[in-house]
């Protein structure tokens, strides 16, 4: 028996999809009454192993090889199908999600199994293996293909846009002594680069600069702002708060020294490393604070010279 | 060494992205301030910390370490390990304290330099 594989896209796009999409509309069915020796031709004709039995569109069982080939060997005489058909039969329901056909089949090692309208019962179509591997080859082939577009035309946008100058300003807010949303205006970033084409190095470096800058706006001040701009040769980056402001900045730039509160240190933060960080990620790094009022960075990273990876340094 | 076997050799308690423990491992990093690990640590590289909040998860986002691996039997915040499978990070538990995990890590031929 086949297993699917777990992947967590797999899974996604089984929750996602529902019975409905994936099932064969193209419905066989057999009358009850039909004689067993008229099933073979169905069968064969139709290249299917199994067929639901079907009054009004009511199921009432469902008929396959197996029975078939029982009822040759037997040697008995032609009697109707609903005296051979299996009555027990395991069905979807057209709105399930995907996953749960996919588990039945494991579940019970069946080929196909009829899918009912839950309301009215009445059968809709069948579904196998086949049409759920189509069905989720199908959905994977086109969210390929809208990522492949997505991505050319964002790597693109530079080259596509006409104008003198073209920039790109993303805009990040930053809630203060918000740990649990920290890092998350980095995390976006970095991914929105990626998007963009940037070279990894290049998005590390800013990600990590940002991080940092992230990191003490949270910690020390009640709030603030980041405003990237992605240039075709560089990328700049501006972070300012409405905090305390820094009194001695010379010796904020010193490594170790910090004045992050116990509490923060429990939680790893305050190793006095962060401004050297950003520093260190950066090609330029200006910092204008005032106390009482707050604090500005800009940070410049360059994109079109050869990059010097910070790792390296 | 890959994760995979790191995991059944020290005994260690997966907690989140099973799917990325093919990885091999590049070194070692320790460290519990994350300052530290952005400034020191490098992509490949598994690390040691106490810290179980979620912000680990960046910082081993950030640096593309191979996995995080907190010590003491400690165990990582329900948050973290939500956004460590999402970055595809990998977190294991060692119930060994600092000191002796790392050191049988190193005499595993997992090293702290390059
Ligand atoms: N945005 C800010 N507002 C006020 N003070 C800040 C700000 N950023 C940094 N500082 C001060 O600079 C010090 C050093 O910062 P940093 O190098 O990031 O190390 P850490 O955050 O680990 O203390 C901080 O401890 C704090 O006193
Ligand atoms: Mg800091």
């Amino acid at each position: 028996m086949i297993t699917y594989p777990k992947a967590p896209k797999i899974q996604e796009l089984g929750y996602e999809l529902k019975v409905r999409q994936a099932m064969n509309r193209n419905l066989i069915t057999v009358e009850p009454r039909t004689s067993m020796s008229k099933l073979r031709g169905v069968l064969r004709s139709n290249r299917i192993s199994g067929v639901p039995v079907t009054r009004e569109n009511k199921l009432l069982g469902v008929i396959c090889v197996e029975d078939l080939v029982n009822w040759l060997m037997s040697g008995a005489k032609d009697c109707a199908i609903e005296e051979k058909m299996s009555k027990d039969v395991v069905t979807l329901c057209a709105d399930e999600p995907l996953v749960h056909a996919i588990n039945k089949l494991q579940q019970y090692g069946f080929f196909h199994f009829p899918v009912l309208e839950r309301e009215s019962g009445e059968l809709l179509g069948t579904i196998t293996r086949e049409d759920i591997i189509r069905k989720l080859l199908q959905k994977l082939e086109i969210e390929y293909r809208e990522e492949e577009i997505r991505r050319y035309r964002a790597s693109h946008i530079f080259e596509d846009i006409m104008a003198d100058k073209t920039s790109l300003i993303f805009q990040y807010y930053i809630v203060g002594q918000d740990f649990n949303r920290a890092g998350e205006s980095s995390s976006a970033l970095k991914k929105s680069l990626k998007r963009l084409g940037t070279h990894p190095d290049i998005a590390r470096r800013v990600a990590i600069a940002v991080y940092e800058a992230e990191m003490n706006v949270v910690i020390y001040a009640r709030g603030g702002e980041i405003t990237v701009k992605v240039d075709p040769n560089q990328i700049r980056i501006e972070v300012e708060d409405s905090g305390p402001g820094i009194p001695d900045i010379e010796k904020a730039m010193r490594p170790g020294y910090s004045t992050a509160p116990e509490w923060v240190r429990e939680l790893g933060f305050g190793a006095g490393m962060g401004l050297n960080n950003i520093k260190k990620c950066a090609d330029e790094m200006n910092i204008t604070s005032t106390v009482g009022k707050g604090t500005r960075l800009e940070i410049y990273v360059a994109t079109k010279k050869e990059s010097v990876s910070y790792e390296v340094k | 060494m890959k994760l995979s076997e790191l995991v059944i050799k020290f005994d260690l308690k997966v907690k989140c992205g099973v799917h990325e423990l093919d990885r091999e491992i590049k070194g070692g990093y320790v460290s519990d301030l994350l300052s530290d690990v952005i400034a020191n640590g490098r992509a490949g590289e598994v690390w040691i910390t106490l810290q179980i909040h979620h912000n680990i998860v960046g910082v081993a986002s950030l640096k593309s370490l191979a996995a995080i691996v907190i010590i003491n039997g400690r165990e990582p915040e329900e948050e973290t390990i939500k956004k460590a499978e999402d970055e595809g990070i990998p977190i294991m538990v060692s119930k060994l304290p600092a000191f002796e995990l790392v050191g049988r890590l190193y005499q595993a031929g997992i090293s702290g330099t390059r």
